[in-house]
C-alpha cells in the first residue's frame, strides 16, 4: 500500500496542468472562475483544442480516439480540468451515449456517431425522464411501434438538459407495453431535426433555461438507429447511469470553488477583519475541506479498485461519491453566498451572449446566488441522493 | 497510487485478525478487564510473540521496520475488538518517543525489553489545565548537576497505573504556555516521588493521575532536545492520533456491522425493521460516515510521515476531525437503531460507542482540531 502519486503520476499532473495553462483560452477560463455559463460556441471551440490534443474522449478505447490511460490517470486528467478550470466535454454524448455505443452499438453506429460526438460536430441529449417517470425510470410511457423499416415514437421526455441545442437524442422508448417494465424497453437514437419534435424550455429557479421539455408526436425514426437489441435497452441504461456515478463526485470542481471561496472572503470585510479570519466562517470553510478531502480519498480508492473490477459493473460505493460530491458542491455554493451578503440579493437576466449592462455592486457577486439555487439539482439529477441510499441498503449492505 | 496490501501486509493482517478473532471475544474481553491491571498479560505475552510488539522499531534494535501502514492494519484490528492491553500507550506512544528521540543507547536498552513484552510505557502530559494544547505545561524539570528534578501534576495517562516507566514532558524553560522549554523525561514509575492512583476509564480502560514532588532524574533520563522537546511532542502524538483513526474504523466498522445485522434480525410488526426505508437509510448514512472516516485514517496514516511538519500536522487534525465526527454519528445511531438493547452494559455495541467517544477526546476532540486546520488555512491551497 503506497498512497502516495507516483513519479510518473506526477509527472503526468504536471503535464495535463500545462497544457491547460496553455490551450485553454483565459476568457472561457474567466468565465468559470466568476460562474458564468459558457456558450454553446464556447463549449464546441474547447472540445475540439482537446480534440486536436487527443484528449477528448480519454476515457474511450484507443482505436475510438481514448488515450489508453489508466483509471488513475483518467482522474488526474479530470482533476486538473476542473481545476484549471475547464469546461467539461459535453456528457450527453461522451460519456452517455458514446460508451453506450461503443459497448452495445453497431459498427455502423460506431463509424457515424463515434468521431462526430469526439469533435462535438453532434451535439447530444438524453431522453430518458418523463413526466410521470423520474425516480422510477422504467415507468416510462413514451412509445416506439415498429412501422416497417422505422419507429413510430409518441410521447414526452423532460429534464432534458441543453436540449435546445441538441442535433440527437437518445431517447429510452417502451417498446412492449405488455412485458414487465423494464423488459419492455429499448435504446433509440433520434435526429431532432425529425418532424413531430417540439422542444420547450423550462425555466428553473435560478431564472436559467438550461431544461427543456421534449414533446415527440409520431416521430419516424429509421429502425436502424435502434442501439443493441430490441427490450434491452434498461441493460443500457443501467450501464450508461453507472459510468455516470463514477465522475459525479467533481472533486476538482469543489477545490476549484473553494480556492474561490477563499480569494473572494479575502477581499470581504467585517469591520476591518477579513472574512477569511473570522473563526465562525473559516471553520465551517475547514469543515467543508475535510470532507471533500475524504471524498478525494474515497474516490481514489474507488478509482484503483476499478482497476480490478469487471468492466461495466459500477462499484456500489461510487453512490458514496454522488451523496458526498453533491452535499459538498452545494455547501460551497452556500459558503459564496455567505460571502457576498448582501449584494446577492440584486437579479439580472444573464443573455445567453453577455450583456453591456454594468453589474449592480461587486462584478463577482452577480452569479452566486443564481448558482446557489441552480446547484440544488445536483442532490437530484443522475439518481437524487434518495435513490443512492436505496443502492447502498440493497447493493452493499443486504437490507 | 495503490491502495494493495503487499504480501507481508496481508500476512500480519490475517494473522492479527486470527488472534483477536479466536482469542477476543465479547466475554473473554470482560475477563481480560477483570485482571489486576485491566488486561490480559497473557495476550500481551502473544502479542510479542507474534512480533506487533516490536513491529515499528528498526531491525537493527531488534525490531521489525514497519511502517504506518503496518500500525494501521495493527490498530484498526484492535479496534474491532477493543483491545485493553496497553499498545497504544507502550508501542505507538512510548515506542515513537524513543524511535525518533532517543539516544542510541536508549534505543538498544529499552526497545528490545518492549519488542519482548517485558516493558510497558505511558505518556505522562496532560494536566488539569492543559485540556488539548500539547505546549500547556506547568510541570517543571529544574537542573540539578548532571540530571533534572521534576515538580507537578499530570492527569488522566492512559495506562499510567500499570507502566514501568513514565514519559514526562516537564518544563526546563519559560511560561507554561510557550512553545520553547518543554523537555521530555523518562521516568522510573517507582522512583522516590512519583505517586499514582489508578482508575478505570468509562471505554473500561485505565488510566492514572500521577504526581511527580521532587522526582529526581538523571541525564540519560532526556528524550530528543530537554531545551526544546515540544517538536518531538507533537510528532509522536501525530503518529499516535493516525493510529487511533485506524482504531477507530476498526471500532467503527463494528458498530455498523452489528447494526445491519441487528435490522436483518430484529422483527416488529411481523417483518425485520431492515425493510423499513427509514432505517435502511440510516444504515446507509452510517456506512457513508463509516467510509469517509475510512478514508481519513488512510490520508493520516500517510501523512503522519511527512517530512514537512506543518502539513502534517494539518493532515493529521483533519483526519481527527472526520473521525471524531463519523464516530459521533455512527455510535449514536449504533446505539438508536438497537433500541433498549444497545443502552445495556451486557451488550457489545454500547462499548464500541465509549470507545469511539474516549477517542474522539484523546489527543483532542473535533472541534479543536477543526480550529487547527481553519487557523492554517485550510487544506486546498
Amino acid at each position: 500500500m503506497d498512497l502516495r502519486f507516483t513519479r510518473e503520476e506526477n509527472a503526468f499532473r504536471e503535464e495535463v496542468r500545462e497544457f491547460f495553462r496553455a490551450a485553454l483560452p483565459e476568457r472561457i477560463r474567466q468565465k468559470l472562475v466568476q460562474g458564468h455559463h459558457t456558450t454553446k460556441e464556447e463549449l464546441v471551440e474547447w472540445t475540439r483544442i482537446l480534440n486536436r490534443k487527443g484528449w477528448a474522449v480519454p476515457h474511450w478505447p484507443v482505436e475510438w480516439g481514448g488515450t489508453g490511460w489508466d483509471p488513475v490517470r483518467q482522474y488526474i486528467f479530470q482533476d486538473e480540468l476542473q481545476q484549471a478550470p475547464a469546461p467539461s466535454p459535453l456528457p450527453f454524448g461522451v460519456s452517455m451515449v458514446g460508451p453506450v455505443i461503443i459497448e452495445f452499438g453497431s459498427e455502423e453506429q460506431k463509424r457515424r456517431f463515434l468521431p462526430r460526438i469526439a469533435n462535438l460536430d453532434d451535439w447530444w441529449c438524453q431522453g430518458f425522464s418523463e413526466p410521470g417517470s423520474g425516480s422510477d425510470l422504467a415507468s416510462l410511457k413514451t412509445s416506439a411501434k415498429r412501422d416497417g423499416d422505422a419507429y413510430i415514437v409518441n410521447g414526452q421526455k423532460t429534464w432534458t438538459t441543453l436540449g435546445q441545442y441538441a442535433d440527437w437524442i437518445f431517447c429510452l422508448v417502451r417498446t412492449d407495453p405488455a412485458a414487465k417494465k423494464q423488459e419492455g424497453i429499448s435504446f433509440l437514437l433520434i435526429d431532432m431535426k425529425t418532424p413531430g419534435i417540439t422542444v420547450r424550455p423550462i425555466q428553473t429557479i435560478d431564472g436559467g433555461r438550461e431544461v427543456n421539455e421534449v414533446f415527440l408526436d409520431d416521430v419516424r425514426v429509421p429502425a436502424t438507429n435502434l442501439v443493441g437489441q430490441e427490450n434491452k435497452g434498461w441493460d443500457y441504461a443501467k450501464f450508461l447511469l453507472g459510468n455516470e456515478r463514477v465522475g459525479i463526485a467533481r472533486v476538482g470542481v469543489s477545490k476549484e470553488r473553494i480556492r474561490r471561496i477563499k480569494e473572494l472572503a479575502s477581499l470581504e470585510r467585517i469591520g476591518d477583519v477579513p472574512l477569511i479570519q473570522v473563526p465562525r466562517f473559516r471553520e465551517k470553510l475547514a469543515a467543508v475541506e475535510i470532507e471533500l478531502k475524504a471524498l478525494e480519498m474515497t474516490q481514489l480508492r474507488v478509482v484503483a479498485a476499478e482497476r480490478n473490477r469487471e468492466k461495466g459493473r459500477p462499484d456500489p460505493a461510487s453512490s458514496i461519491l454522488k451523496i458526498k460530491g453533491s452535499e459538498i458542491q452545494q455547501a460551497t455554493t452556500e459558503l459564496l453566498m455567505e460571502v457576498v451578503g448582501p449584494y446577492s440579493m440584486p437579479y439580472q437576466e444573464e443573455p445567453e451572449h453577455g450583456t453591456n449592462e454594468p453589474p449592480i455592486g461587486p462584478d463577482w457577486a452577480g452569479p452566486v446566488a443564481p448558482t446557489y439555487f441552480n446547484w440544488r439539482k445536483i442532490s437530484i439529477y443522475g439518481g437524487s441522493n434518495e435513490i443512492q441510499k436505496n443502492i447502498i441498503a440493497k447493493a452493499i449492505l443486504g437490507l | 497510487m495503490d491502495f494493495d496490501l503487499t504480501d507481508e501486509q496481508r500476512l500480519l493482517k490475517d494473522s492479527v485478525d486470527r488472534l483477536v478473532a479466536d482469542r477476543y471475544g465479547f466475554d473473554e474481553r470482560r475477563h481480560y478487564q477483570q485482571e489486576p491491571e485491566g488486561f490480559s498479560r497473557e495476550l500481551w505475552a502473544q502479542y510479542a510473540e507474534l512480533g506487533l510488539l516490536g513491529l515499528p522499531f528498526a531491525e537493527e534494535h531488534g525490531g521489525f521496520g514497519g511502517g504506518a501502514v503496518e500500525t494501521m492494519i495493527v490498530m484498526e484490528a484492535f479496534g474491532r475488538a477493543l483491545v485493553l492491553e496497553p499498545y497504544l500507550a507502550t508501542v505507538i506512544l512510548g515506542g515513537g518517543f524513543l524511535r525518533h528521540g532517543g539516544t542510541d543507547a536508549q534505543k538498544s536498552e529499552l526497545i528490545p525489553q518492549i519488542a519482548a513484552g517485558e516493558l510497558t510505557l505511558a505518556f505522562a502530559h496532560t494536566e488539569r489545565q492543559s485540556r488539548f494544547d500539547l505546549f500547556d505545561v506547568a510541570t517543571t524539570a529544574k537542573r540539578d548537576g548532571p540530571g533534572f528534578v521534576l515538580e507537578g501534576d499530570k492527569g488522566v495517562v492512559v495506562h499510567g497505573d500499570s507502566a514501568d516507566k513514565l514519559i514526562v514532558t516537564a518544563r526546563t524553560a519559560g511560561g507554561r504556555r510557550d512553545r520553547s522549554g518543554i523537555g521530555v523525561f523518562l521516568v522510573d514509575a517507582n522512583a522516590a516521588g512519583v505517586s499514582r492512583r489508578g482508575y478505570p476509564t468509562q471505554d473500561g480502560q485505565r488510566a492514572a493521575e500521577i504526581s511527580l514532588a521532587s522526582v529526581r532524574v538523571g541525564p540519560e533520563a532526556v528524550l530528543g532536545d530537554a531545551g526544546n522537546g515540544l517538536p518531538l511532542v507533537e510528532r509522536v502524538v501525530d503518529e499516535a492520533i493516525a493510529a487511533l483513526c485506524a482504531e477507530a474504523v476498526g471500532a467503527m466498522g463494528e458498530m455498523h456491522r452489528l447494526t445491519i445485522d441487528y435490522l436483518k434480525t430484529r422483527k416488529q410488526f411481523g417483518v425485520p425493521i431492515g425493510s423499513f426505508q427509514v432505517l435502511q437509510h440510516r444504515g446507509a448514512d452510517m456506512f457513508v460516515a463509516l467510509e469517509q472516516a475510512r478514508s481519513m485514517a488512510m490520508f493520516a496514516t500517510m501523512m503522519a510521515q511527512a517530512e514537512d511538519a506543518d502539513e502534517r500536522r494539518k493532515a493529521v487534525a483533519a483526519a481527527k476531525v472526520q473521525i471524531g465526527r463519523s464516530g459521533k454519528f455512527i455510535g449514536q445511531q449504533a446505539i438508536q437503531l438497537h433500541g433498549g438493547v444497545g443502552m445495556t452494559m451486557e451488550f457489545s455495541v454500547g462499548h464500541y460507542f465509549k470507545r469511539v467517544t474516549m477517542i474522539d477526546t484523546l489527543f483532542g476532540d473535533a472541534d479543536h482540531h477543526l480550529a487547527a486546520v481553519a487557523e492554517a488555512g485550510g487544506l486546498v491551497s
